[in-house]
Protein backbone atom coordinates (compact mmCIF):
# COMPACT_ATOMS: atom_id res chain seq x y z
CA UNK A 1 0.00 0.00 0.00
CA UNK A 2 2.60 2.07 0.75
CA UNK A 3 4.37 1.43 -2.42
CA UNK A 4 1.21 2.61 -4.19
CA UNK A 5 1.72 6.16 -2.41
CA UNK A 6 4.93 6.45 -3.86
CA UNK A 7 3.96 5.29 -6.97
CA UNK A 8 1.08 8.28 -6.69
CA UNK A 9 3.90 10.69 -5.92
CA UNK A 10 5.83 9.55 -8.89
CA UNK A 11 3.15 9.35 -11.58
CA UNK A 12 0.40 11.01 -10.46
CA UNK A 13 1.44 14.54 -12.07
CA UNK A 14 3.35 12.75 -14.73
CA UNK A 15 1.07 13.87 -17.99
CA UNK A 16 2.11 17.19 -16.98
CA UNK A 17 5.80 16.51 -17.13
CA UNK A 18 6.00 16.45 -12.56
CA UNK A 19 8.02 13.70 -10.98
CA UNK A 20 9.31 10.50 -12.38
CA UNK A 21 10.55 10.62 -15.97
CA UNK A 22 10.64 7.29 -17.31
CA UNK A 23 7.53 5.37 -17.56
CA UNK A 24 7.08 1.99 -15.84
CA UNK A 25 8.64 -0.94 -18.40
CA UNK A 26 8.69 -4.13 -16.44
CA UNK A 27 6.28 -5.50 -13.74
CA UNK A 28 3.90 -2.94 -14.12
CA UNK A 29 1.68 -3.09 -11.07
CA UNK A 30 -2.47 -2.65 -11.24
CA UNK A 31 -1.23 0.77 -8.71
CA UNK A 32 0.92 2.29 -11.87
CA UNK A 33 -1.42 1.38 -14.40
CA UNK A 34 -4.67 3.44 -12.46
CA UNK A 35 -2.55 6.06 -11.36
CA UNK A 36 -0.60 6.88 -14.90
CA UNK A 37 -3.96 6.69 -16.73
CA UNK A 38 -5.55 8.58 -13.85
CA UNK A 39 -2.82 11.07 -14.38
CA UNK A 40 -3.44 11.36 -18.34
CA UNK A 41 -7.13 12.43 -17.18
CA UNK A 42 -6.03 15.69 -16.38
CA UNK A 43 -5.23 16.27 -20.13
CA UNK A 44 -8.66 14.95 -20.92
CA UNK A 45 -10.49 17.12 -18.38
CA UNK A 46 -8.18 20.43 -19.50
CA UNK A 47 -9.15 19.90 -23.75
CA UNK A 48 -13.23 19.36 -22.46
CA UNK A 49 -12.85 22.31 -20.19
CA UNK A 50 -11.76 24.55 -22.04
CA UNK A 51 -13.04 23.94 -25.50
CA UNK A 52 -16.98 23.28 -23.91
CA UNK A 53 -15.51 27.21 -21.69
CA UNK A 54 -14.89 29.23 -25.10
CA UNK A 55 -17.59 27.03 -27.52
CA UNK A 56 -20.20 27.96 -24.88
CA UNK A 57 -20.02 31.31 -26.26
CA UNK A 58 -18.64 31.50 -29.74
CA UNK A 59 -21.67 28.74 -30.22
CA UNK A 60 -24.15 31.38 -29.04
CA UNK A 61 -22.80 33.60 -31.80
CA UNK A 62 -22.61 30.90 -34.69
CA UNK A 63 -26.46 30.51 -33.64
CA UNK A 64 -27.36 34.30 -33.65
CA UNK A 65 -25.70 34.68 -37.31
CA UNK A 66 -26.98 31.62 -38.62
CA UNK A 67 -30.29 33.24 -37.50
CA UNK A 68 -30.01 36.16 -39.01
CA UNK A 69 -31.70 37.61 -42.33
CA UNK A 70 -28.59 39.24 -43.52
CA UNK A 71 -27.00 37.02 -45.79
CA UNK A 72 -23.16 38.29 -45.29
CA UNK A 73 -23.67 37.00 -41.76
CA UNK A 74 -25.63 33.73 -42.03
CA UNK A 75 -23.86 32.69 -44.92
CA UNK A 76 -20.71 32.14 -43.34
CA UNK A 77 -21.65 30.98 -40.20
CA UNK A 78 -23.64 27.71 -42.14
CA UNK A 79 -20.68 27.17 -43.78
CA UNK A 80 -18.71 27.02 -40.33
CA UNK A 81 -21.43 24.58 -38.96
CA UNK A 82 -21.59 22.48 -41.91
CA UNK A 83 -18.06 22.19 -41.95
CA UNK A 84 -17.35 20.95 -38.42
CA UNK A 85 -20.39 18.39 -38.35
CA UNK A 86 -20.26 17.29 -41.76
CA UNK A 87 -16.70 15.84 -41.57
CA UNK A 88 -14.98 13.97 -38.90
CA UNK A 89 -13.20 15.25 -36.26
CA UNK A 90 -10.32 12.64 -36.69
CA UNK A 91 -9.51 14.62 -40.01
CA UNK A 92 -10.09 17.59 -39.11
CA UNK A 93 -7.29 17.23 -36.43
CA UNK A 94 -4.94 16.13 -38.91
CA UNK A 95 -5.89 18.54 -42.08
CA UNK A 96 -5.54 20.75 -38.75
CA UNK A 97 -2.00 20.15 -37.70
CA UNK A 98 -0.42 19.64 -41.32
CA UNK A 99 -1.56 22.82 -41.66
CA UNK A 100 0.05 24.37 -38.51
CA UNK A 101 3.13 22.60 -39.74
CA UNK A 102 3.27 24.43 -42.63
CA UNK A 103 2.89 28.06 -41.44
CA UNK A 104 5.84 29.76 -41.11
CA UNK A 105 7.53 29.98 -37.92
CA UNK A 106 6.87 33.72 -36.17
CA UNK A 107 7.08 34.77 -32.54
CA UNK A 108 4.86 38.16 -32.03
CA UNK A 109 5.94 40.01 -28.74
CA UNK A 110 2.77 40.70 -26.38
CA UNK A 111 3.29 43.05 -24.00
CA UNK A 112 0.72 42.22 -21.04
CA UNK A 113 2.22 45.64 -18.82
CA UNK A 114 4.18 43.25 -16.17
CA UNK A 115 5.56 40.81 -18.87
CA UNK A 116 5.95 40.34 -22.36
CA UNK A 117 4.51 36.97 -23.90
CA UNK A 118 6.34 35.91 -26.80
CA UNK A 119 3.47 34.08 -28.71
CA UNK A 120 4.51 31.84 -31.30
CA UNK A 121 3.18 30.10 -33.94
CA UNK A 122 5.33 26.71 -33.10
CA UNK A 123 2.56 26.16 -30.42
CA UNK A 124 0.22 26.02 -33.26
CA UNK A 125 1.96 22.63 -33.44
CA UNK A 126 1.24 21.27 -29.87
CA UNK A 127 -1.13 19.64 -28.42
CA UNK A 128 -2.18 21.95 -25.82
CA UNK A 129 -3.25 24.55 -28.37
CA UNK A 130 -3.28 23.45 -31.47
CA UNK A 131 -5.78 20.66 -30.62
CA UNK A 132 -7.57 22.85 -28.66
CA UNK A 133 -8.53 25.00 -30.86
CA UNK A 134 -10.03 22.16 -32.99
CA UNK A 135 -11.98 20.99 -30.47
CA UNK A 136 -13.08 24.25 -29.83
CA UNK A 137 -14.40 24.96 -33.19
CA UNK A 138 -15.52 21.85 -33.31
CA UNK A 139 -17.76 22.17 -30.52
CA UNK A 140 -18.61 25.01 -31.37
CA UNK A 141 -20.28 24.11 -34.32
CA UNK A 142 -22.25 21.45 -33.28
CA UNK A 143 -23.15 23.46 -29.51
CA UNK A 144 -24.28 26.26 -32.28
CA UNK A 145 -26.55 23.78 -34.22
CA UNK A 146 -28.37 22.90 -30.77
CA UNK A 147 -28.35 26.85 -29.89
CA UNK A 148 -29.76 27.71 -33.72
CA UNK A 149 -32.69 24.77 -33.34
CA UNK A 150 -33.78 26.08 -29.35
CA UNK A 151 -33.48 29.59 -30.85
CA UNK A 152 -36.12 28.93 -33.44
CA UNK A 153 -38.04 27.04 -30.82
CA UNK A 154 -38.50 30.11 -28.20
CA UNK A 155 -41.90 30.59 -28.47
CA UNK A 156 -43.48 34.17 -30.27
CA UNK A 157 -45.64 34.53 -27.14
CA UNK A 158 -42.75 35.78 -24.76
CA UNK A 159 -40.92 37.44 -28.01
CA UNK A 160 -44.64 39.83 -28.14
CA UNK A 161 -44.85 39.79 -23.98
CA UNK A 162 -41.06 41.46 -24.10
CA UNK A 163 -41.99 43.72 -26.72
CA UNK A 164 -44.78 44.61 -24.97
CA UNK A 165 -43.27 45.54 -22.20
CA UNK A 166 -40.68 47.85 -23.93
CA UNK A 167 -37.86 45.26 -24.20
CA UNK A 168 -35.30 45.98 -27.01
CA UNK A 169 -31.94 45.27 -28.20
CA UNK A 170 -29.26 44.10 -26.21
CA UNK A 171 -31.88 43.44 -23.29
CA UNK A 172 -34.47 41.66 -24.81
CA UNK A 173 -31.87 39.34 -25.97
CA UNK A 174 -30.15 39.07 -22.24
CA UNK A 175 -33.44 38.77 -20.06
CA UNK A 176 -35.72 37.29 -22.57
CA UNK A 177 -34.67 35.17 -25.27
CA UNK A 178 -31.07 33.71 -24.35
CA UNK A 179 -32.60 32.59 -21.20
CA UNK A 180 -35.20 30.44 -22.98
CA UNK A 181 -32.97 29.22 -25.42
CA UNK A 182 -30.94 28.06 -22.75
CA UNK A 183 -33.14 26.07 -20.84
CA UNK A 184 -35.11 24.29 -24.18
CA UNK A 185 -31.08 23.42 -25.80
CA UNK A 186 -29.64 22.14 -22.16
CA UNK A 187 -30.98 18.61 -22.87
CA UNK A 188 -28.96 18.33 -26.19
CA UNK A 189 -25.99 20.37 -24.84
CA UNK A 190 -25.91 18.11 -21.96
CA UNK A 191 -25.19 15.43 -24.73
CA UNK A 192 -22.80 17.41 -26.47
CA UNK A 193 -20.59 18.61 -23.23
CA UNK A 194 -20.35 14.30 -22.62
CA UNK A 195 -19.49 13.70 -26.25
CA UNK A 196 -17.08 16.35 -26.37
CA UNK A 197 -15.13 14.83 -23.23
CA UNK A 198 -15.53 11.56 -24.93
CA UNK A 199 -13.92 12.96 -28.15
CA UNK A 200 -10.87 14.69 -26.27
CA UNK A 201 -9.92 10.72 -26.06
CA UNK A 202 -8.54 11.12 -30.00
CA UNK A 203 -6.14 14.07 -29.50
CA UNK A 204 -2.81 11.88 -29.34
CA UNK A 205 -3.71 9.48 -32.35
CA UNK A 206 -3.98 12.04 -34.56
CA UNK A 207 -0.99 14.34 -35.57
CA UNK A 208 -0.15 15.87 -32.43
CA UNK A 209 2.86 13.94 -30.93
CA UNK A 210 2.88 13.60 -27.43
CA UNK A 211 6.27 15.66 -26.33
CA UNK A 212 7.72 13.61 -23.61
CA UNK A 213 5.41 11.10 -23.44
CA UNK A 214 2.90 13.19 -21.59
CA UNK A 215 -0.44 11.87 -22.72
CA UNK A 216 -3.70 11.45 -21.94
CA UNK A 217 -5.91 8.86 -20.56
CA UNK A 218 -6.04 6.42 -23.30
CA UNK A 219 -2.63 7.68 -24.42
CA UNK A 220 -0.96 5.89 -21.11
CA UNK A 221 -3.78 2.93 -21.25
CA UNK A 222 -2.84 1.84 -24.92
CA UNK A 223 0.75 2.51 -23.85
CA UNK A 224 0.01 -0.36 -21.18
CA UNK A 225 -1.80 -2.50 -23.57
CA UNK A 226 1.23 -2.54 -25.85
CA UNK A 227 3.65 -3.05 -22.77
CA UNK A 228 2.34 -5.93 -21.17
CA UNK A 229 0.10 -7.13 -23.87
CA UNK A 230 -3.06 -7.38 -21.55
CA UNK A 231 -5.55 -4.88 -22.86
CA UNK A 232 -8.14 -6.81 -20.25
CA UNK A 233 -6.79 -4.26 -17.65
CA UNK A 234 -6.20 -0.96 -18.95
CA UNK A 235 -9.01 -0.41 -20.41
CA UNK A 236 -11.17 -1.09 -18.24
CA UNK A 237 -9.11 1.79 -16.24
CA UNK A 238 -10.37 4.30 -18.97
CA UNK A 239 -13.68 3.19 -19.01
CA UNK A 240 -13.68 3.27 -14.91
CA UNK A 241 -12.54 7.03 -15.17
CA UNK A 242 -15.05 8.50 -17.79
CA UNK A 243 -17.47 6.94 -16.43
CA UNK A 244 -17.17 8.70 -13.15
CA UNK A 245 -16.62 11.75 -15.34
CA UNK A 246 -19.57 11.39 -17.28
CA UNK A 247 -21.88 11.07 -14.08
CA UNK A 248 -20.08 14.07 -12.52
CA UNK A 249 -20.91 15.81 -16.09
CA UNK A 250 -24.76 14.95 -15.74
CA UNK A 251 -24.82 15.60 -12.16
CA UNK A 252 -23.50 19.28 -12.84
CA UNK A 253 -25.58 20.28 -16.06
CA UNK A 254 -28.50 18.91 -13.55
CA UNK A 255 -28.05 21.72 -11.11
CA UNK A 256 -27.69 24.05 -14.16
CA UNK A 257 -30.69 22.59 -15.81
CA UNK A 258 -32.57 23.13 -12.30
CA UNK A 259 -31.41 26.87 -12.29
CA UNK A 260 -33.30 27.24 -16.03
CA UNK A 261 -36.15 26.10 -15.16
CA UNK A 262 -36.72 27.28 -11.72
CA UNK A 263 -39.01 30.38 -12.58
CA UNK A 264 -41.36 27.81 -14.48
CA UNK A 265 -44.32 26.61 -11.61
CA UNK A 266 -43.33 23.24 -10.39
CA UNK A 267 -45.42 21.38 -12.49
CA UNK A 268 -43.81 22.54 -15.98
CA UNK A 269 -40.56 21.95 -15.01
CA UNK A 270 -38.18 19.30 -16.54
CA UNK A 271 -36.16 17.33 -14.77
CA UNK A 272 -32.59 16.56 -17.39
CA UNK A 273 -33.65 14.06 -19.30
CA UNK A 274 -31.18 13.05 -21.75
CA UNK A 275 -32.77 12.18 -24.61
CA UNK A 276 -31.73 8.52 -25.28
CA UNK A 277 -32.45 8.41 -28.97
CA UNK A 278 -31.54 11.87 -30.53
CA UNK A 279 -27.43 11.76 -30.69
CA UNK A 280 -26.71 15.10 -31.61
CA UNK A 281 -23.17 14.00 -32.90
CA UNK B 1 0.01 4.13 -66.05
CA UNK B 2 0.69 5.36 -69.20
CA UNK B 3 3.68 4.88 -71.36
CA UNK B 4 5.08 8.52 -71.20
CA UNK B 5 5.58 7.89 -67.08
CA UNK B 6 8.80 5.72 -67.84
CA UNK B 7 10.71 8.47 -66.61
CA UNK B 8 9.33 10.89 -64.39
CA UNK B 9 12.16 12.95 -63.73
CA UNK B 10 11.77 14.40 -67.22
CA UNK B 11 8.13 15.28 -67.14
CA UNK B 12 6.55 18.24 -65.76
CA UNK B 13 3.27 20.00 -65.35
CA UNK B 14 0.28 18.34 -66.04
CA UNK B 15 2.17 15.35 -67.67
CA UNK B 16 3.74 15.18 -64.55
CA UNK B 17 0.68 15.16 -62.08
CA UNK B 18 -1.22 12.36 -64.36
CA UNK B 19 1.82 10.25 -63.99
CA UNK B 20 1.93 10.83 -60.53
CA UNK B 21 -1.60 10.36 -59.64
CA UNK B 22 -1.69 7.07 -60.94
CA UNK B 23 0.95 5.47 -59.58
CA UNK B 24 0.45 2.03 -58.34
CA UNK B 25 0.29 3.39 -54.32
CA UNK B 26 -2.09 6.00 -55.17
CA UNK B 27 -4.38 2.96 -56.74
CA UNK B 28 -4.13 1.91 -53.27
CA UNK B 29 -5.11 4.98 -51.91
CA UNK B 30 -8.09 5.28 -54.29
CA UNK B 31 -9.07 1.30 -53.59
CA UNK B 32 -9.25 2.39 -49.71
CA UNK B 33 -12.11 4.53 -50.45
CA UNK B 34 -13.98 1.18 -51.60
CA UNK B 35 -12.75 -0.12 -47.97
CA UNK B 36 -14.73 2.70 -46.27
CA UNK B 37 -17.06 2.44 -48.21
CA UNK B 38 -17.10 -1.89 -47.90
CA UNK B 39 -17.09 -0.98 -44.24
CA UNK B 40 -20.15 1.27 -43.83
CA UNK B 41 -22.45 -0.93 -45.42
CA UNK B 42 -21.38 -3.98 -43.93
CA UNK B 43 -21.26 -2.03 -40.44
CA UNK B 44 -24.68 -0.53 -41.09
CA UNK B 45 -26.45 -3.72 -40.80
CA UNK B 46 -24.31 -5.61 -39.04
CA UNK B 47 -25.20 -2.33 -35.90
CA UNK B 48 -28.73 -2.74 -36.61
CA UNK B 49 -28.67 -6.47 -35.75
CA UNK B 50 -26.64 -5.66 -32.37
CA UNK B 51 -28.87 -3.09 -31.94
CA UNK B 52 -31.82 -4.54 -32.38
CA UNK B 53 -30.57 -7.19 -29.82
CA UNK B 54 -29.95 -4.74 -27.52
CA UNK B 55 -32.91 -3.11 -27.24
CA UNK B 56 -35.26 -6.42 -26.98
CA UNK B 57 -32.69 -7.41 -24.55
CA UNK B 58 -33.25 -4.61 -22.62
CA UNK B 59 -37.34 -5.16 -22.67
CA UNK B 60 -37.05 -8.60 -21.93
CA UNK B 61 -39.54 -10.07 -18.68
CA UNK B 62 -36.55 -12.00 -17.73
CA UNK B 63 -34.13 -9.88 -15.14
CA UNK B 64 -30.52 -11.17 -16.27
CA UNK B 65 -31.34 -11.04 -19.89
CA UNK B 66 -33.34 -6.76 -18.86
CA UNK B 67 -30.06 -6.15 -17.19
CA UNK B 68 -27.40 -7.15 -19.52
CA UNK B 69 -29.53 -5.52 -22.25
CA UNK B 70 -29.55 -2.15 -20.33
CA UNK B 71 -25.96 -2.30 -19.37
CA UNK B 72 -24.71 -2.62 -23.06
CA UNK B 73 -27.21 0.22 -24.19
CA UNK B 74 -26.28 2.64 -21.26
CA UNK B 75 -22.29 1.87 -21.47
CA UNK B 76 -21.35 3.48 -24.42
CA UNK B 77 -22.95 6.71 -23.44
CA UNK B 78 -20.46 6.60 -20.18
CA UNK B 79 -17.36 5.49 -22.13
CA UNK B 80 -15.58 7.03 -25.52
CA UNK B 81 -15.91 5.15 -28.20
CA UNK B 82 -12.65 4.97 -28.88
CA UNK B 83 -11.98 2.76 -26.22
CA UNK B 84 -14.41 0.24 -27.38
CA UNK B 85 -11.96 0.62 -30.58
CA UNK B 86 -9.11 -0.25 -29.30
CA UNK B 87 -9.99 -2.90 -27.36
CA UNK B 88 -12.42 -4.88 -28.71
CA UNK B 89 -10.21 -6.21 -31.62
CA UNK B 90 -7.18 -7.57 -29.56
CA UNK B 91 -9.80 -8.83 -26.88
CA UNK B 92 -11.77 -10.86 -29.50
CA UNK B 93 -7.89 -11.57 -31.01
CA UNK B 94 -7.04 -12.82 -27.72
CA UNK B 95 -9.93 -14.62 -26.71
CA UNK B 96 -10.19 -16.49 -30.05
CA UNK B 97 -6.78 -17.90 -30.04
CA UNK B 98 -7.12 -18.53 -26.47
CA UNK B 99 -9.97 -20.73 -27.03
CA UNK B 100 -8.41 -22.10 -30.13
CA UNK B 101 -5.14 -23.52 -28.08
CA UNK B 102 -7.45 -25.11 -25.49
CA UNK B 103 -9.23 -26.79 -28.11
CA UNK B 104 -5.67 -28.19 -30.59
CA UNK B 105 -3.12 -28.12 -28.06
CA UNK B 106 -4.41 -29.53 -24.90
CA UNK B 107 -1.42 -31.31 -24.39
CA UNK B 108 0.59 -27.78 -23.96
CA UNK B 109 0.81 -27.33 -20.18
CA UNK B 110 2.57 -23.69 -19.62
CA UNK B 111 0.19 -21.00 -19.17
CA UNK B 112 -1.10 -18.69 -22.25
CA UNK B 113 0.03 -15.64 -20.07
CA UNK B 114 3.72 -15.75 -19.04
CA UNK B 115 4.21 -12.23 -17.48
CA UNK B 116 4.01 -9.79 -19.87
CA UNK B 117 3.48 -12.71 -23.05
CA UNK B 118 0.13 -14.03 -24.56
CA UNK B 119 1.58 -17.26 -26.12
CA UNK B 120 -0.49 -19.83 -27.83
CA UNK B 121 0.85 -22.46 -29.82
CA UNK B 122 1.66 -22.08 -33.63
CA UNK B 123 -1.62 -24.12 -34.40
CA UNK B 124 -3.83 -21.91 -32.08
CA UNK B 125 -2.54 -18.57 -34.40
CA UNK B 126 -4.97 -16.74 -35.37
CA UNK B 127 -4.44 -16.30 -38.55
CA UNK B 128 -2.05 -19.14 -39.53
CA UNK B 129 1.42 -17.68 -39.64
CA UNK B 130 1.68 -19.57 -43.31
CA UNK B 131 -1.39 -17.99 -44.11
CA UNK B 132 -0.90 -15.55 -47.05
CA UNK B 133 -1.16 -12.04 -46.76
CA UNK B 134 -5.13 -11.26 -47.80
CA UNK B 135 -6.11 -14.10 -45.36
CA UNK B 136 -4.35 -11.61 -42.69
CA UNK B 137 -5.89 -8.41 -44.16
CA UNK B 138 -9.63 -9.76 -44.28
CA UNK B 139 -8.30 -10.75 -40.20
CA UNK B 140 -7.73 -7.52 -39.39
CA UNK B 141 -10.61 -6.09 -41.40
CA UNK B 142 -13.39 -8.41 -39.60
CA UNK B 143 -12.21 -7.64 -35.85
CA UNK B 144 -12.55 -4.10 -37.11
CA UNK B 145 -16.21 -4.69 -38.51
CA UNK B 146 -17.41 -6.54 -35.09
CA UNK B 147 -15.69 -3.49 -33.28
CA UNK B 148 -17.86 -1.37 -35.62
CA UNK B 149 -20.90 -3.41 -35.04
CA UNK B 150 -20.10 -3.48 -31.43
CA UNK B 151 -19.93 -0.11 -30.65
CA UNK B 152 -22.63 1.42 -32.81
CA UNK B 153 -24.90 -1.56 -31.86
CA UNK B 154 -25.10 -0.01 -28.70
CA UNK B 155 -26.12 2.73 -30.03
CA UNK B 156 -28.56 1.61 -32.70
CA UNK B 157 -30.16 0.41 -29.48
CA UNK B 158 -30.63 3.07 -27.83
CA UNK B 159 -32.48 5.04 -30.59
CA UNK B 160 -34.73 1.55 -31.04
CA UNK B 161 -35.46 1.16 -27.34
CA UNK B 162 -36.61 4.83 -27.26
CA UNK B 163 -38.66 4.48 -30.70
CA UNK B 164 -39.92 0.88 -29.09
CA UNK B 165 -41.33 3.33 -26.03
CA UNK B 166 -42.24 5.95 -28.04
CA UNK B 167 -45.26 3.64 -29.36
CA UNK B 168 -48.80 4.69 -28.08
CA UNK B 169 -49.22 2.48 -25.19
CA UNK B 170 -52.93 2.35 -26.85
CA UNK B 171 -51.94 0.79 -29.63
CA UNK B 172 -50.46 -1.97 -27.64
CA UNK B 173 -53.23 -2.36 -25.35
CA UNK B 174 -55.35 -3.50 -28.46
CA UNK B 175 -53.52 -5.70 -29.41
CA UNK B 176 -54.11 -7.53 -25.76
CA UNK B 177 -57.67 -6.96 -26.09
CA UNK B 178 -57.51 -8.91 -29.02
CA UNK B 179 -56.00 -11.72 -27.56
CA UNK B 180 -52.47 -11.18 -28.67
CA UNK B 181 -49.52 -12.87 -27.48
CA UNK B 182 -46.69 -10.90 -26.42
CA UNK B 183 -44.55 -12.27 -29.61
CA UNK B 184 -47.42 -11.54 -31.73
CA UNK B 185 -48.09 -7.46 -30.45
CA UNK B 186 -44.02 -7.44 -30.67
CA UNK B 187 -44.01 -8.74 -34.16
CA UNK B 188 -47.28 -7.25 -35.42
CA UNK B 189 -47.97 -3.74 -33.66
CA UNK B 190 -44.20 -2.95 -31.79
CA UNK B 191 -41.90 -3.34 -34.87
CA UNK B 192 -44.13 -1.91 -37.16
CA UNK B 193 -44.97 1.22 -35.77
CA UNK B 194 -41.87 2.10 -34.17
CA UNK B 195 -39.57 2.59 -37.52
CA UNK B 196 -41.23 6.34 -37.76
CA UNK B 197 -39.66 7.05 -34.37
CA UNK B 198 -36.37 5.63 -34.72
CA UNK B 199 -36.10 7.29 -37.96
CA UNK B 200 -34.50 10.62 -36.52
CA UNK B 201 -32.18 9.00 -34.75
CA UNK B 202 -31.18 6.29 -37.35
CA UNK B 203 -30.48 8.84 -39.68
CA UNK B 204 -28.15 10.65 -36.95
CA UNK B 205 -26.84 7.29 -36.53
CA UNK B 206 -25.85 7.04 -39.96
CA UNK B 207 -24.22 10.29 -40.13
CA UNK B 208 -22.07 9.53 -37.18
CA UNK B 209 -20.48 6.07 -38.41
CA UNK B 210 -19.70 7.73 -41.74
CA UNK B 211 -17.63 10.18 -39.51
CA UNK B 212 -16.77 7.23 -37.33
CA UNK B 213 -15.37 5.19 -40.26
CA UNK B 214 -11.28 6.91 -40.59
CA UNK B 215 -10.99 5.48 -37.09
CA UNK B 216 -10.05 1.81 -39.23
CA UNK B 217 -6.71 4.06 -38.81
CA UNK B 218 -6.30 3.32 -35.35
CA UNK B 219 -7.14 -0.15 -35.90
CA UNK B 220 -3.71 -0.54 -38.22
CA UNK B 221 -5.42 -0.79 -41.51
CA UNK B 222 -4.39 0.65 -44.35
CA UNK B 223 -7.76 2.74 -44.75
CA UNK B 224 -7.65 6.23 -46.55
CA UNK B 225 -6.04 8.31 -43.26
CA UNK B 226 -3.50 5.72 -43.56
CA UNK B 227 -2.32 6.65 -47.19
CA UNK B 228 -3.11 10.31 -47.28
CA UNK B 229 -0.45 10.12 -44.30
CA UNK B 230 2.06 7.87 -46.15
CA UNK B 231 1.22 9.79 -49.48
CA UNK B 232 1.60 13.02 -48.66
CA UNK B 233 4.67 13.00 -46.31
CA UNK B 234 7.93 14.40 -47.58
CA UNK B 235 9.39 12.62 -50.48
CA UNK B 236 13.09 12.99 -51.13
CA UNK B 237 15.21 13.42 -54.62
CA UNK B 238 15.33 9.58 -53.85
CA UNK B 239 11.62 9.23 -54.54
CA UNK B 240 10.88 8.90 -58.45
CA UNK B 241 8.39 11.68 -57.66
CA UNK B 242 9.57 13.96 -54.81
CA UNK B 243 7.64 16.40 -53.54
CA UNK B 244 7.23 18.65 -50.20
CA UNK B 245 4.72 17.76 -47.25
CA UNK B 246 1.65 17.52 -48.99
CA UNK B 247 -0.32 15.46 -46.15
CA UNK B 248 -2.37 19.01 -46.02
CA UNK B 249 -3.49 18.50 -49.28
CA UNK B 250 -4.43 15.17 -48.73
CA UNK B 251 -6.06 15.47 -45.72
CA UNK B 252 -8.02 18.42 -47.46
CA UNK B 253 -9.28 15.65 -50.00
CA UNK B 254 -10.64 13.97 -47.17
CA UNK B 255 -12.13 16.22 -45.56
CA UNK B 256 -14.06 17.10 -49.09
CA UNK B 257 -14.65 13.65 -49.51
CA UNK B 258 -16.27 13.95 -46.10
CA UNK B 259 -18.51 16.70 -46.22
CA UNK B 260 -20.05 15.36 -49.75
CA UNK B 261 -20.36 12.30 -48.08
CA UNK B 262 -22.70 13.39 -45.49
CA UNK B 263 -23.95 16.16 -47.68
CA UNK B 264 -25.30 13.20 -50.06
CA UNK B 265 -26.21 11.47 -47.11
CA UNK B 266 -28.04 14.38 -45.43
CA UNK B 267 -30.18 15.04 -48.30
CA UNK B 268 -31.32 11.48 -49.01
CA UNK B 269 -31.89 11.33 -45.71
CA UNK B 270 -34.74 14.73 -45.65
CA UNK B 271 -36.05 12.82 -48.24
CA UNK B 272 -37.15 9.58 -46.79
CA UNK B 273 -38.01 11.54 -44.11
CA UNK B 274 -40.66 13.27 -45.63
CA UNK B 275 -41.85 9.74 -47.29
CA UNK B 276 -42.28 7.87 -44.12
CA UNK B 277 -44.38 10.92 -42.48
CA UNK B 278 -46.86 10.95 -45.20
CA UNK B 279 -50.43 10.05 -44.03
CA UNK B 280 -48.97 9.44 -40.17
CA UNK B 281 -50.76 11.65 -37.45
CA UNK B 282 -47.69 13.79 -36.98
CA UNK B 283 -46.96 17.14 -37.53
CA UNK B 284 -45.28 16.45 -40.47
CA UNK B 285 -47.61 14.36 -41.89
CA UNK B 286 -50.05 16.70 -41.84
CA UNK B 287 -47.93 19.22 -43.56
CA UNK B 288 -48.18 16.72 -46.80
Amino acid sequence: MSSCFQTLSDYGLRSIGYGERLLPKADITLCEQFVLIGSGMIWNIYFAILALLFGFFFATVLALGKNSKLFLLNAPCRAFIFIFRGSPLFIQFFFAYDLFVLLPRLGVDIDLGFLVVTVETRWLTKAWLGALIVLFFNTSAYAGEIFYGALRAVPSQDLESADAFGFTGIKKFRRIIWPTMLRLAWPSYTNEAIFMFHATTLVFFTGFPAWQQKGDAIYYASYFADKTFNPFVPYPIVGFYFILLTLFIIGLFGLINRQLNKHLPTNERKRLKINKYNLMR
Amino acid sequence: MFSYCVDPKTLEGLMWLSCYVTTTKHMSFYYSFFVVMGLLSLAAPLAMAFGFAGATAARSSLKIVRALGKGYLAMIRGIPDIVFFLFIPIALDQAFEYLRHKVLCSDVTEAVRQGNDFVVCAAAKLPLNTASEWVHDIYGFSLALLAFGFVFGAFAGNVLSGAMAAVPKAQIETGEAYGFSSSQIFRRILIPQMWIYALPGLSNLWMILIKATPLLFLLGIEDIVYWAKELGGIKTGVYEYPHPDWRAWYFGVLMIFYLSLTYLSQSVLDKLSTRLSKGQATMAGKAV
